[in-house]
This record gives C-alpha cells, structure tokens and sequence, in this order.
C-alpha cells in the first residue's frame, strides 16, 4: 500500500496480517478464472482510478502543494515589509536568507539553533512519554474490569477537546500566584518553598512537555488499544501455559506484536509533535520563553513580528529538508516502504 | 475520459454524476461571497459603502461594537455612505494588516497603533496623508503637533491622523497612601522606590508592572531611555540597544522588581493586564498605565479611589529629553491607498476627527482627542485627564518612527520579559545580564 | 496496465484468510477478554494506582473549565478554589453578549462540517482508487499525499494566502476570509491521514465482495457504493470524527484567513482576553460550550472509532 502502511510480519507469534503485503508475483486464481475485458473497457478502467484521485490530486496542489513551492521560492527573496505589498517585485536574496538562518555564531542563527535544540528535547521527551503512558494505560486496560469503558471514555476526553479550549485552561491552571498547580503544589502540599513559576523561565519547558503530553498520550492509547485487540488471545493462553508471568507476556508476545503499529505510531506523533505550533502558542502567547521557544512558533516569530517573510521561510524550508531526511531515515532504519506494489 | 465512449451507459452515467457532484462540492466550497477587484491605487468605484477595522478599545468586542454603531449609523445618515465595522481584537490585528497589505484586500478605514505608523507606511499601503488629503479633513493645524508626531517618519506625510490620545500617568491608590502616610505622590524615581518600599507590606506591594507583555515592556524601555539621555535608534535609523544609557535604563525598570523589589514576583509573568486588576483591587498601590480610567472601572474601582500624577523623573528639576516621562500613546485612523472608495474613506475620517465626534469617542474611551478644539471640552476636565493632558502637551516624545519599530518593540520587549523572568526566579540581574540581552536583540535586528 | 492487476487479485486472496476478523465484526462486538487464571493482585493493585493517576491527570483540566466557569469574575481571578465561592451561571449568559459567540458557533459549525463532508467523500474515491487498482503513479501519488503531513504549516501559510488572494483577484472568486477557503484548507488537512486510513480499512475488506457486485453490473461505482462503502462504515465514521476534530481545532490558518464575519470559534475565544481584562469564567464556559458537542460525539462514535482503527490504521 502506502510507504508507512506495510508492516513487515512482526516476531514468530504472530498471525498472518490481512494488511501484510503479499508476494506480488505469482499467479492468482480469481483472476485466471475470469475472461479478459475487452479492450475499451480496460482502458476506461485504466483511467477510472485517476478520475477518483483527481479531486485530492487538485486539492492536494492548491492547498500543500503549490504553496510550499511558493514558500520554497520566498525563501530566496527578500522579502521585508517594503516588499510584502508587492511581493513579486522583491528582490532575489540567493542564499541570503539560509546564509543568515545556519550561521550558528550570529544571533540569528543561534537563536534558531536553540530552538531547535529545545523542540528536539521536546519531541524526544513529549513523544516518549506519551508512548510510555498510552502504551500503560492501554496494556493495564487490555482485560476487562469494571468501569474500564467510563475510563477509556474519559482517557479519550483530552485528545477530543479542541486544542485551544484545552490549552486555555491548562494556561488558567499554570498561572504562579493563583493557578491550580502550584495551590496544590505550594500551598496544600508543600512541596515548594515558594510558588513556582510555570509560564516564563526555565520551567516553561517542563509545562510545554506535561501539557503536551496530557493531550496526545489519549492518542497513542486509542491506537495502541486497538492493537492489542488484534493480538489473538490463544497466544497469552498459550504463553501462560508455559508459565510466563505478566512481564514476559508483555516483553514476547505483546511489544513484538505492536512493532508495525509502534513504527507508525511514533512516526506519527513526531511529525506533529516537532511540528507543534498550537499548544506554545496558546500557552505563552506570541513572544514564548526562550526554555520553551519551539521552532515552529520561532519561525512565526520570525517571520511575523519582525516582518520578514524571507528569512521565516528559508527557515521552514530547514526544518522541512530535516524532517525528510528524519522520515526517510527512520522509514529505512526501520524497513517500511521497501516492500512495495504498484 | 476518450473510452467512455463505447462503456455501457448506465455505469458511466452514474460514474460521471459521482465525478460532477465531488466537483460541485468543492467548487461549492469556493463560490461564497461576490468578488473586487482590487487596483493599486484608490479608486471610487463603490462610493456608497466603506469597510471600517476598528481596534478594541473598550471592555469588550461587542462593547465597541455598541458604542460605534449608532456613530457609523449617524455617518449613513449625512452621507448615505454604509459602513460595515468590524472591531479587531489587538491580537490579531497587526497580522490581519500584514495580510490585508500583502493581499491588496483589506478595508478602506483602519485604526492602527500609531507606533506602527513608521512601520506600516513602509510598506506603502496606506493613504499618504499629504498637505492635500490633510486639507480635505480641515489641515493639520486641527491636531496636536505631538500626536502627530507619532503618525510616521520625520520629513514625510504622516501615513496616518490622530484618532485617541492617550499617555502615561503614575496611578495610585489614595486610600493606601494614607495609611502608609505618604502626603503627594513621588515625583523623581528616589521618592518612587521609597514610596514603593513604605506601601509594601502585609501580602500587598508598591507597584504592579506587566513584565510579560513585551509591548509594555518596550515602552518603558523608551521612556526610562530618554530618562538616560540614550535612545534606541540613532539619527539614521539604525539600532542602538546596548548603549550605556539604554543598558541603564533597561535595569532601572527591571530592579522595580528585581533588587528594589516594590514589584511582586508574580508581576514578571503578567501578560494579560493582570497588573491593572492588582491595583484596581488594591494589591498594589501604583501603576504605570495609559488612560486606565475605564479599565480601573470595570474592576470595580470608583474614580475618588484614585489619583494620577506624572511619571516621575530621575530629577526633580529634569529638562529637555530628560523629562520626557511618556511615550506619546494612542490610536491612528488610517487609509488603505488601494481604497475603492477614496472620497468616502477621506468623508469618514473627517467625520471621525470632527470635534463632536471626538468628543463623544474620545469620552466614552477615556482618551484624549487630539484634536485641539474637542480638548476644550468640558467632559476632559476631570483631574487625571488634566493631568495626562498635560504630560502629552509638555513631556511627551514619540517611539522612534523608523521602519524597525515593531521589531523593536518585539524584540526589546522580548528581552525585559526574559530579565524580569531571570529577576523573579532568584536570579541575580546585573549590568552585564541586562547588557548581553540588549546586545542579541539588536544583533538580530541587522542580521 | 494489466500487468499490475494479478498482483492486486494476490493480495486479496491473503487478506480473505483471516475472514473472521473483519472490521464489521469487530464494529459490534466489544472485544472482551478473560484470562484463564485471574491476573496476580499485583497486578491489579498496579493496574488500580496507575489508572487512578491518569484519570486524575485527565480529569483535572475538565473539572477546572468547569468549575471556573460557574464562578464569579472575582473568584475565578482571585487566589485558586477548587469550589465555586458563589454558584453562579450567570457567565454562560454573559458569553454570548462579551463576544458574538453564536455566529462564531455558526461558523465553526459550517466549516468543519462542510470540511468534513467533502474531505470523506474525496478520501473515499481516492482510497478506492488506490486500494482496488494498480495503475501508474499509484506510489507517487500515496507517498506525496503522506508526506505532505509533515509540511510545517508556518510554510504554507503565507503562500496559501496569497494564492487564495491571487484566485480571487483573477477569477472574481473572493476567498481571502470567506468560510470557503477555510474549508478546502481543513479539508486538505485532513485527507492525507484519512485516505491512508481509508484505504487500510478498504484493503481488509475481501475483494470477492465488489467483484461480486461488478460480476452482478454495477459499475465500479456502484461496487464503491453498495458494497465497499457499507462494509467500511466503522473506517469511514472514525475518518469522519478526524476530520471533523481537525477542523474544529484548528487555530493557525483561522487567525489570518478570517474575519470578523467568518471568525471561528479557535480564534473568536480570545476574543475574551480584552483591552480591560480577562474573563476567565466566561472564558471557561466558552471553552465547555465550544468542547461539549465535539466531546461528546467523540465519545458516541468512539467504539467505531477503534474499530475503524483497529482495521486501518493499525494494520
């Protein structure tokens, strides 16, 4: 199928896989037993699928397409608020703008290296957890006990709520001097000396990570959930006849079971996590801490308040070649999109 | 497409209505609303109807929406000229103009903040507002030279007029004064801290600032600048953050709540006007604000509550640029150039800047008209709009009107938030530190 | 062509093994597990701590919107109370009057929904075309679609502007802050993740069932619509709940491509945050009034959802 959509057959306890590629070659019986069209008709069969693609084809150009193209080449221009009125007319900037944007010993360039160094501690740390938590909660709730569907409901709750509604609230509750967080931390428990700031400073890092955390671990835990319903049960009978405990159910059957969905999963999470623009945004506004100034915030940063749509986009235009070479990376490390079709 | 010929109808029949109800779909998507054409230059196409952004000036969207409706519907009446007002929240306003002026779609009418008067008028989408265009609208001679001063560079027409004036005035709360025995408010920034100190008692403070909004932030940095003598941009034009001046400055502001301490801790994180609900409800006995009056109100803050005096001064006695204790504030009307109704748009700020109307905004807003004959007002006598009044005629200055103020602002501002963070973490903020950040910012101002 | 089609009928013929596990099934039954031997009371002692701390964790956020928003301004902007001091609902009347919340309401309805309907109905014939044929540019297509999720928005925005602009100024079309460009925004948003969800959950439907009904002459249309479409319902619904919440969260695109006509509710809410103060209550039960409809039809459809997963994207 897709290139992050053919998981290779996972380790020996695992049943064949409607999704799994099948050989490509070979012949086939259903295919042998019916005559063979005529050739008009395979023709209009040939042009059938492209006629169902077409208004995602043309959607796909207008909306991503075409206007990355177009951010690729601003990303060459100088594009400062004396041009943005005209901006055709604005000069080339040749390397200018990417010149300005990797030069890590200037301002510029180390405060976008920073940044990115900040958004890659959060995608690791935001991403793992997330995982770590959905992939608990999901195995913990696998058997059935009471109450188990009004708590898979509400696990749910945060990945349903509208980013902006939750984030709000999150940035209600941080507040110092009269937030929920530190009257519970500082005042009934008294684990602070003084009330800890949340929203600036250093710490805006860990709130940017809980805060993320909170709303895509329900994610990974709805995914990771329908998983192990696919895992068939007569491999845990089996295993438990075998006498292997908790731990080595979860370690030979279940983690080898979810490696394909893993793959995806993660692969998934990064790319929205690294790309995050919502959740800073929301939470400190237009101008974010430095411990907390993730990159895609950064370059609306950088391109709207300072009015400087070149360089913003030579930036995007950084970050987007780094995450290619990411994906294409971990597609090969982890061996998807070698087995192809079509 | 070409084999549908010879395929069985019904299929294709149906394939083919499957294939226009998608188009149909999206194209439904796209089919709202009429279109314009847009011209570079003002036109007078549809002279019958204006498109007004209005900045949010009272306690709500809607509340602005209420007070100017029946206006708008008073300039229908005498021009037959409909306006449709849309009241921007100040969030979104400075990129909604960004987008307008990228586009060539925008309104006819704007108000900007007038600090981005500089900026925007690089950009060349507004209305020159030439001797020609000011003659339409009754000459300059109308306005106070300091509020226009802050409608664009020195040397060219202003890109704007004066619609709201404001400035800064020290409010303090009186009944608090009393009770730490303080007669007058301070007038040099010595009696100010000793002030400070005297009100900073039993869980309440001195002084509420708004360490985390780098607009704010940015302004006092101006003012408390001009205090040092430095500026923060040099004749040309060019960034001069990190001058000795400008270092001190920066640090005199961050110590009110960093080593002087009359600022709660807590102040470095507000960014939402935070600071003025703290004074309105008595947390902290001074703010430095610009017309607070109807916010202060709708905390519940009666006006006996509340005297304002000038911002003090390192001297008593300080003259010239060392006096300057406000930036001059407010709000400018402004026109797009590429207006397809340009006699109209010119009608309506006229209209806007006639004395009634002035009046009546000027009032309900707690700003002061810039223009001169509505100044006279009666309505404008109260005691802090005097005294505001006079700090705009006598010691005001505007921002530096170059195109690189917004950066300024930004990245200025930026930085205090960041050193008011650093202060209220514990954390030690010296010359050095203030220093160091002043230096980055004006660094990326060239890159 | 032709040479691509065996390999199309190879797949089929695995996926018919593991019949019995069909997603229509699985849409239905809760899968409900029993071990044979109960599990150790270590376990369910972990199981009962973790648990209680997670829903603790999740539950906090809702219970303050809710909370705060039955509270007085005073209250809520006072020192932090885990109860209201004063009961009052007073802030729910007042939201609609602070901002025109209802027509922001209005809009987010009609553009996540508009959004929503056209984004499945393009996915689906898309996700057909991609799982039931083998034709050329098939790779290209589904690789250049995936990877479009991870294009930085911030790229895109401004250009998209322009180009909405540029449409409009050519054709007469006006875009620039019409609902309608909002819609074929979210709705390209969406359609990557959905098609490669849709055509997961289509690849799991045995293929016998639409050779059946193009044997029987519908139309590949028809064999879309009477058979495939029907069977995917759990794919299809989980795609719908996607997009829609797409849709309705979105904030970046919305705060330059609006206006005050159009605004959504993602940007309408800051409309509380005012040049006076912020009224965090009204905040709050603005926050609840623009979560609950979304909140709760996730959670209505949310069994098919993990069936609709289960099926698709998992495999």
């Amino acid at each position: 199928m897709t290139a992050l959509d053919t998981p290779h057959p996972p380790h020996p306890p695992h049943p064949p896989h409607p999704g799994d590629a099948a050989p490509a070659d070979g012949p086939e019986p259903g295919r042998r037993s019916r005559p063979r069209p005529r050739l008009p008709a395979r023709l209009r069969r040939a042009g059938l699928p492209y006629l169902l693609l077409l208004p995602a084809l043309l959607l796909e150009l207008l909306v991503h397409l075409v206007p990355m193209a177009v951010g690729i080449v601003m990303s060459f221009k100088e594009l400062t608020q004396q041009y943005i009125r005209t901006w055709g007319d604005a000069p080339w900037a040749g390397l200018a703008n990417f010149r300005v944007a990797v030069d890590f010993d200037a301002p510029v360039g180390e405060a976008l290296l920073r940044s990115f160094g900040v958004t890659c501690a959060f995608t690791v740390l935001s991403v793992g957890l997330a995982w770590v938590v959905g992939m608990a909660a999901a195995v913990l709730m696998q058997e059935n006990f009471r109450g188990r569907g009004l708590l898979r409901a509400l696990f749910l709750v945060p990945y349903a709520l509208p980013v902006y509604a939750a984030v709000i609230t999150w940035s209600f509750m941080l507040q110092r001097d009269n937030g929920l967080v530190n009257h519970v931390l500082h005042e009934q428990l008294g684990l602070t000396d003084s009330p800890t700031f949340w929203l600036i400073g250093d710490n805006s890092f860990v709130s940017l990570v809980v805060v993320s955390v909170w709303r895509t671990w329900p994610f990974a835990f709805l995914i990771l959930m329908a998983a192990l319903q696919n895992i068939p049960r007569e491999l845990y009978e089996a295993a438990q006849v075998d006498g292997a405990g908790i731990r080595q159910q979860l370690r030979r059957i279940t983690l080898p079971s979810l490696r394909p969905v893993n793959q995806v999963l993660v692969l998934v999470l990064f790319l929205w996590t690294f790309n995050d623009f919502n959740v800073p945004y929301l939470l400190f506004g237009k101008a974010p801490p430095e411990s907390a100034d993730l990159i895609s915030l950064h370059i609306y940063q950088s391109s709207f308040a300072t009015w400087d749509f070149g360089a913003g986009s030579a930036m995007s235009v950084l970050l987007l070649l780094f995450l290619l070479v990411v994906t294409a990376g971990y597609l090969l490390v982890t061996g998807r999109g070698r087995k192809h079709d079509g | 497409m070409r084999a549908r010929r010879s395929a069985p109808g019904r299929p294709a029949l149906r394939r083919t209505a499957a294939v226009a109800a998608v188009c149909a779909l999206s194209m439904a998507a796209t089919a709202c609303g009429g279109g314009t054409s847009t011209s570079d230059e003002g036109s007078n196409e549809k002279p019958k109807e204006l498109t007004y952004w209005a900045s949010n000036q009272g306690s709500s969207l809607e509340h602005d929406k209420k007070v100017l409706t029946p206006e708008l519907e008073k300039f229908e009446k005498e021009t037959g000229i409909r306006v449709k007002l849309e009241v921007v929240p100040w969030d979104s306003l400075l990129d909604r103009i960004l987008a307008a002026t990228s586009s060539g779609q925008g309104p006819d009418v704007l108000n900007i903040g007038n600090t981005w008067s500089a900026s925007l008028q690089a950009t060349g989408a507004l209305l020159p507002w030439d001797a020609k265009n000011l003659e339409r609208i009754g000459g300059e001679d109308r306005f106070t030279p300091a509020a226009l001063a802050a409608a664009g560079a020195k040397g060219k027409p202003p890109a704007a007029v004066p619609l709201y004036s404001l400035a800064y005035g020290l409010y303090y709360n009186k009944q608090m004064f009393r009770d730490a025995g303080i007669d007058e408010p301070p007038a040099t920034w010595d009696e100010f801290v000793d002030v400070g100190r005297k009100l900073t008692r039993d869980g309440r403070h001195g002084l509420a600032v708004e360490g985390g909004n780098p607009v704010e932030n940015a302004h006092h940095a101006f003012v408390f600048g001009k205090q040092h003598g430095a500026d923060f941009f040099d004749s040309s034009g060019k960034p001069t953050f990190d001058g000795p001046g400008n270092v001190a400055a920066v640090k005199q502001y961050v110590d009110l709540l960093a080593s002087d301490g009359i600022a709660a801790e807590g102040n470095a994180e507000y960014g939402k006007n935070e600071s003025v609900r703290d004074f309105a409800t008595g947390k902290a006995g001074m703010l430095l604000w610009q017309a607070a009056a109807s916010s202060l109100k709708s905390h519940g803050m009666k006006p006996d509550e509340y005297g304002v005096a000038p911002v003090p001064t390192r001297d008593a006695d300080a003259t010239g640029d060392r006096a300057v204790n406000s930036m001059v504030a407010g709000i400018n009307l402004a026109v797009f150039k590429n207006t397809d109704n340009l006699d109209g748009a010119l009608e309506f700020v006229k209209f806007m800047t006639s004395d009634e109307e002035q009046k009546t905004l000027n009032g309900t807003y707690g700003a002061i008209p810039p223009v001169v004959a509505a100044q006279q007002d009666a309505a404008f006598e109260t005691p802090d709009l005097k005294v505001l009044r006079e700090v705009l005629t006598n010691s005001s200055a505007p921002l530096p009107q170059v195109p690189d103020e917004s950066k300024f602002e930004t990245l200025v501002g930026t930085a205090m938030k960041e050193l008011f963070a650093e202060a209220a973490s514990g954390r030690k903020v010296g010359t050095g530190a203030v220093r160091d950040r002043l230096t980055e910012a004006q660094q990326q101002m060239q890159k | 062509m032709a040479d691509t089609a065996p390999t199309a009928d190879a797949r089929t013929a695995v996926r018919k093994a593991p019949g019995a596990r069909t997603p229509r099934v699985g849409a239905r039954r809760e899968p409900v597990r029993r071990s044979p031997t109960a599990p150790p009371r270590s376990f369910v002692w972990t199981r009962r701590i973790v648990l209680t701390l997670l829903a603790v964790f999740t539950a906090t956020p809702v219970y303050v919107m809710l909370s705060s928003s039955l509270k007085t301004l005073d209250d809520v902007t006072g020192s932090f109370r885990w109860f209201p001091g004063d009961l009052t609902v007073q802030p729910y009347l007042d939201i609609w009057e602070t901002v025109p919340l209802a027509r922001y309401f209005l809009n987010s309805l009609t553009v996540a929904g508009a959004a929503t309907v056209c984004s499945v109905v393009i996915a689906v014939f898309a996700a057909y075309a991609v799982s039931r044929h083998r034709f050329r540019g098939r790779r290209v297509f589904t690789v250049t679609v995936l990877s479009t999720q991870m294009f930085p928005g911030i790229l895109f925005l401004l250009p998209l502007f322009l180009i909405f602009v540029n449409i409009g100024n050519t054709t007469g079309i006006a875009l620039y802050g019409s609902r309608g460009a909002l819609i074929l925004t979210y709705l390209t948003f969406t359609l990557p993740f959905s098609i490669w969800m849709l055509v997961g959950y289509f690849d799991s439907i045995p293929r016998d069932l639409d050779e059946a009904a193009l044997v029987d002459g519908c139309g590949p249309l028809g064999a879309l619509f009477r058979v495939v479409v029907p069977a995917a319902t759990p794919g299809i619904v989980a795609v719908t709940v996607y997009s829609f919440m797409t849709a309705w969260g979105e904030v970046l695109f919305a705060s330059v491509m609006t206006n005050g006509e159009t605004r959504t509710l993602a940007i309408g809410l800051q409309g509380y945050a005012t040049q006076t103060q912020v009224y965090w209550n009204q905040v709050m039960a603005a926050s609840l009034v623009a979560s609950v409809p979304i909140v709760a039809g996730f959670l209505l459809l949310q069994r098919y959802l993990v069936a609709g997963l289960t099926a698709g994207a998992v495999k």
